[in-house]
């Protein structure tokens, strides 16, 4: 298996992009992307492309070929990945199992979704296809809801309170603050987030991510390639790893644990030769704030049911014992679905070039980043780590 | 969603009925019916009848829904275990929202999930509602 590197990184806003496509928005990505890799265009061998719901909420397939057309890559290999909100995870794993293949030395991958192109009762149509539409989406449940189920079993098995577990909302918005992509660049209070009106009993408005447009890219190279452009900068892929779990967690013996969090991470840790306590800086899929902590537990940071305690004692703040989301997270960056997972990837690429603004961690060297599909039913988990 | 009869007739069987299945090798029960145990991997599943009542062990109101289901707003879904010990995804119906807790024993009833926009078929399916007690 080669070695792979991030040469280049690129960014949207996330934000409601009114007057940009689909398209629009993912050349911008990939064209920054491509800037900072320092490469042509015409180094680029395939695109890989991640999104869940273009389909249904664009009436547009067949991504892989509409961006490399927008990209001006006639030629080119090409995919869409589609795994739910995991779409971005999982389109990285399979761009860096291309390069490590060795048939490719240059891939780009991104990730892409457009949700304010449809109302708010659509778009919850659309998110609810991460689960089985015969037997859970037809009671009416939503995507919410479903989280809504972890979270009530996690209260109740582990005796944490909602105050606790909410906090997770105010401490990505106070990251959000000083990253120029967020969606919601300003803090809330732990009030402010209580009070705000039930979604799905007991989720609340603010601990839900939001609806958002953004497009995020990466440029993937094999290790001699990038060595040949660059010298400096360079972020070794060094474990990536995905996995699953029964897809409606109904099914499941346990809601408080996503199975495929765990087996992701270990397969992960295994190949990047570390171990929990070696990493400096982590994204995680807070997608509902309930799973923040339930993340964190199952990536093997902290203890069953201290998750929320871990959060509240100050443990992820940048200067704290394990960095989290220090971008904002799903929460308060935004959740552009297919595209959130390259996102989180990019923010662990900042940390470790030493490039995070107001929000760098010291010396970071070894970051991670998890994106989850549907309720832990599809996680990719990919390490990486700063070349010297 | 776009509207479809085939895709609803061919589960009808299995949702208006409750039909599950069992594996024969582990004896682990499921609802919907599937070719290969999760558990254990064999493929030797036989249908199996589920019970019509059981215990609501977790649940949710929905308060914004999608297109289909926003006019049901707010509305319980929750998990029911059968007493075969599987559990299901259903709505809670017949209840007020302020007496809704875990623990309860519930039974199923007949009724209308959604229609398929203005054109389509109407879905139907089975929910949940506090059991009532023989007198």
């Amino acid at each position: 298996m080669g070695r792979v590197v991030v040469l280049g990184v690129g960014l949207t806003k996330v934000g409601e992009h009114w007057n940009k496509s689909i398209r629009d928005l993912f050349v911008e990505a990939a064209l920054r992307a491509v800037e900072d890799a320092g490469i042509e265009l015409s180094d680029i061998e395939a695109v890989i492309v991640g999104n869940m719901s273009s389909g249904y909420l664009q009436g547009q397939e067949h991504l892989g070929a509409l961006m490399s057309t927008w990209l001006g890559l006639r030629g080119v290999a090409t995919a869409k990945v589609e795994s739910a909100c995991a779409s971005g995870g999982v389109a990285f794993h399979q761009a860096f199992l291309a390069v490590a293949s060795g048939i490719y030395d240059c891939v780009l991958v991104g990730g892409v979704e457009k949700m304010t192109d449809a109302v708010t009762e659509d778009v919850i149509s659309a998110l609810i296809m991460a689960d089985d539409q015969e037997y859970v989406a037809s009671t009416g449940i939503t995507f919410a809801g479903l989280n809504a189920l972890v979270y009530r079993e996690y209260m109740r098995k582990y005796g944490v309170k909602q105050e606790e577990i909410a906090y997770f909302a105010v401490h990505d918005h106070k990251y959000a603050r000083d990253n120029p992509y967020a969606q919601y660049p300003f803090e809330v209070s732990l009030e402010q987030v209580l009070a705000s009106p039930l979604v799905a009993d007991p989720i609340r408005l603010l601990e839900s991510s939001p609806i958002s447009d953004g497009a995020a890219a990466v440029v993937l190279c094999s290790l001699e390639k990038a060595k040949s452009i660059k010298s400096e900068g360079l972020i070794e892929v060094v474990g990536s790893a995905v996995a699953t779990d029964i897809l409606s967690p109904h099914e499941r013996e346990d809601l408080t644990t996503l199975y495929a969090t765990h087996v992701a991470a270990e397969r992960a840790y295994k190949m990047a030769k570390v171990e929990p306590k070696d990493i400096n800086v982590v994204e995680v899929h807070d997608a509902y704030t309930v799973l923040g902590p339930i993340h964190l537990e199952d990536l093997g940071f902290v203890k069953k049911g201290d998750g929320a305690k871990f959060v509240v004692e100050g443990n992820i703040e940048k200067d704290g014992k394990l960095p989290t989301n220090t971008f904002g997270g799903l929460k308060a960056r935004g959740h552009p679905v297919g595209a959130t997972g390259i996102y989180q990837i990019v923010e662990v690429v900042w940390q470790l070039r030493g490039e995070a603004g107001k929000n760098q961690v010291s010396d970071a060297e070894i970051g991670l980043a998890q994106s989850v599909g549907g309720v832990g039913s599809s996680v990719a988990v990919n390490i990486f780590r700063r070349l010297r | 969603m776009i509207p479809s009869v085939p895709r609803v007739w061919r589960e009808i069987r299995y949702r208006y009925r409750l039909i599950g299945c069992k594996c024969t090798d582990c004896g682990a029960v499921y609802f919907p019916p599937r070719p290969l145990c999760i558990k254990c991997g064999s493929r030797k599943m036989k249908e199996l009848k589920l019970s019509e009542d059981g215990v609501l062990i977790n649940y949710t109101i929905i308060h914004y829904a999608s297109r289909e289901f926003k006019y049901q707003t707010p509305f319980i879904v929750g998990v029911v275990k059968l007493r075969e010990g599987v559990k299901v995804l259903a709505q809670i119906v017949d209840v007020d929202l302020s007496e809704i807790k875990e623990g309860i024993e519930v039974e199923a009833v007949f009724r209308k999930l959604r229609e398929q926009g203005e054109q389509g078929i109407i879905e139907y399916g089975l929910k949940f509602r506090p059991k009532i007690k023989p007198k």
